[in-house]
């Protein structure tokens, strides 16, 4: 029996691989998600058939729960709202990592099965690494969702706290494996992670969150692989590990493209000081002025360009003027311009976050373009049409050596014939950076809510 | 027990290689599903949660057991779901349209 689901595992774990595999294209995707899900579906049936499973009644009725709650989220969540998602999803898995490693513990003491290196080295990796995916995971559902504050919290001493609980931790897991079945090292231990997860996330900034929930993805992958280890069950291992190599990847794309080291991300605290107060639109630093364009003048350029690149930032996302975008361009699209759209990596709040929002405003993902395929085209794009996007767009990042941002990969907007900018102020962004585009000369800003101007644009643009 | 340890550890690290070369492969347009889609997979912990949940030989360890059942499957339909709803947002150009 144990043979038969040790081969079902593996199966679903090939399923995980060729499904992981399908989502090399948006064409194949689906299919390899579905794929994935008959893996799950697999190693269920297997976990139940060969398992020597008792407790029947409350077990369906635990799947039951659960799974109703899942659809339920997965159902009704906004797409603007999938990092939150993602984020809480994360914290589930993590969760359930931590609480199996802990349940097996607890049976192994009392049923006195307890394996030395598995009380010494992976229930308190397990523990731990579940822990903190499941309270980092939280918190960074909570700034997501604007219910704890988006700033990056500090506190003196930082460093010294987080020290002293790893040492703390540390000593917990010492005590668990000179007296496993005293129960205080293991809530230490439980308490020490889950605050660990805590004090790790709150002190990183709103707009750094995509890097934060790549690491959970793949801290929520290795939590899954110990508990294999606590289990010995290769399934576990290896789908872990995918997932845990997968959210490294994301992690590493996000730093780089944010031109910063993980620990800067994790340690930095940037965004800890960004300005509260709003400058007015006139608010410009020194005696440089910006160019205000009428929305007439804004419609005809876009009216009669042949190549428009949309570059759409958080604020597009945070105004959900998607929609209204995707009309415009169809309106440029019907006079015979051509409109195509340049995505950042680390625009939205999650890899991708964009992408998907895009999607859902019908724009079809072959006019999706990345940094790398988008930026040799600007030179020959009529008008680039900025919303809500701010340091991504900044060359300072490539002219300015004293400037925070300088070295961080962006989109070449400045290299077209003209430039529009929708921006509510003159607030710099996240970086707390002045953007050197804006005073460019073939730039013109169309101050307001990204929605509204873009509604007055289709007007406009209609009109011609 | 240190020798399966070991053996178990040799698979982890061969499944971090597969992870790397086939996940390297999706395009940044399809981050976001790679990051619901391969987080359900983590729900894979989901066994172990039925097996300690359901062997039911002490108490404790079995109530934590089904609440990690709860975790585990609100991770495992919750993530297959929402990330089966984005993709089938991703459409191409219409035949029509293109040139």
């Amino acid at each position: 029996m144990e043979a038969l689901a040790k081969l079902s595992y593996l199966l679903a774990a090939v399923l995980f691989i060729f499904g992981l595999k399908r989502l090399s294209s948006p064409a194949t995707a689906r299919a390899g998600n579905l794929l994935a899900a008959l893996g799950m579906l697999i190693a269920i049936v297997a976990t139940l058939a060969f398992e020597g499973i008792l407790t029947w009644r409350m077990i369906l009725l635990g799947m039951i729960i659960g799974s109703a709650v899942g659809a339920t989220f997965a159902r009704f969540v906004e797409m603007t709202a999938m990092p939150q998602m993602v984020a809480l999803l994360n914290g589930f898995g993590g969760g359930a990592s931590a609480l199996v490693a802990g349940a097996e513990l607890l049976r192994a003491a009392q049923l006195g099965m307890l394996r030395p290196l598995n009380v010494a080295v992976t229930i308190p990796l397990s523990v731990l690494i579940g822990s903190v995916t499941f309270s980092g995971s939280l918190v960074a559902f909570g700034k997501l969702q604007e219910i704890v504050t988006g700033r990056a919290v500090t506190y003196p001493l930082q460093k010294m706290v987080n020290g002293a609980l790893l040492a703390a931790i540390l000593a917990a897991s010492v005590w668990l494996v000179v007296d496993p079945h005293h129960p205080v090292p293991f809530l230490m231990l439980v308490a020490g992670a889950l605050l660990l997860g805590v004090l790790s996330v709150i002190p990183i900034g709103g707009a750094d969150m995509p890097v934060v929930i790549s690491l959970l993805n793949s801290y929520s992958g290795i939590a899954a692989a110990m508990t294999g280890f606590v289990i010995s069950n290769e399934g576990l291992i290896i789908s872990g590990a995918l997932v845990g190599a997968s959210g490294l990847i994301l992690t590493n794309i996000m730093c780089r493209a944010m031109n910063r080291s993980l620990a800067n991300v994790l340690f930095g605290a940037f965004g800890a000081g960004a300005p509260a107060g709003e400058l007015g639109p006139a608010g410009a630093v020194g005696d440089r002025a910006v160019r205000q364009v009428t929305v007439e003048d804004a419609a005809m350029l876009l009216g009669y360009a042949r190549q428009v690149v949309v570059v759409p930032g958080y604020g597009l996302a945070v105004a959900q003027a998607q929609h209204e975008v995707r009309e415009l361009a169809h309106l440029i699209e019907q006079r015979g311009g051509e409109v195509k759209y340049a995505i950042h990596p680390v625009a939205g709040r999650m890899p991708g976050h964009m992408n998907v929002l895009l999607a859902e405003a019908d724009v079809p993902y072959d006019k999706l373009l990345d940094m790398d395929q988008i930026n040799p085209e600007f030179p020959r794009t009529d008008v680039s049409l900025v919303i809500g996007a701010n340091d991504v767009v900044n060359p300072a990042a490539r002219n300015t050596p004293e400037s925070p941002l300088y070295g961080m990969p962006i989109l070449d907007v400045d290299k077209s014939q003209n430039v529009i900018v929708l921006k509510r102020s003159m607030r710099p962004g996240f970086a707390g950076v002045e953007n050197e585009l804006f005073y460019d000369a073939k730039t013109s800003m169309l101050f307001g809510d990204a929605k509204e101007s873009v509604k007055k644009l289709i007007q406009e643009v209609g009109a011609l | 027990m240190a020798e399966e340890l070991v053996g178990l550890l040799v698979i982890f690290v061969l499944a971090i290689f597969v992870g790397f070369e086939v996940i390297a492969k999706v395009p940044p347009t399809l981050h976001t599903p790679l990051m619901s889609g391969s987080n359900a997979i983590s729900g894979i912990t989901i066994i172990g949660a039925l097996v300690v949940a359901g062997r039911g030989d002490a108490r404790f360890a079995t109530l934590l057991g089904l609440i990690a059942v709860i975790f585990a499957m609100i991770n495992v339909v919750g993530g297959f779901m929402v990330t089966d709803r984005m993709l089938q947002m991703f459409k191409r150009t219409p035949r029509e349209e293109r040139r």
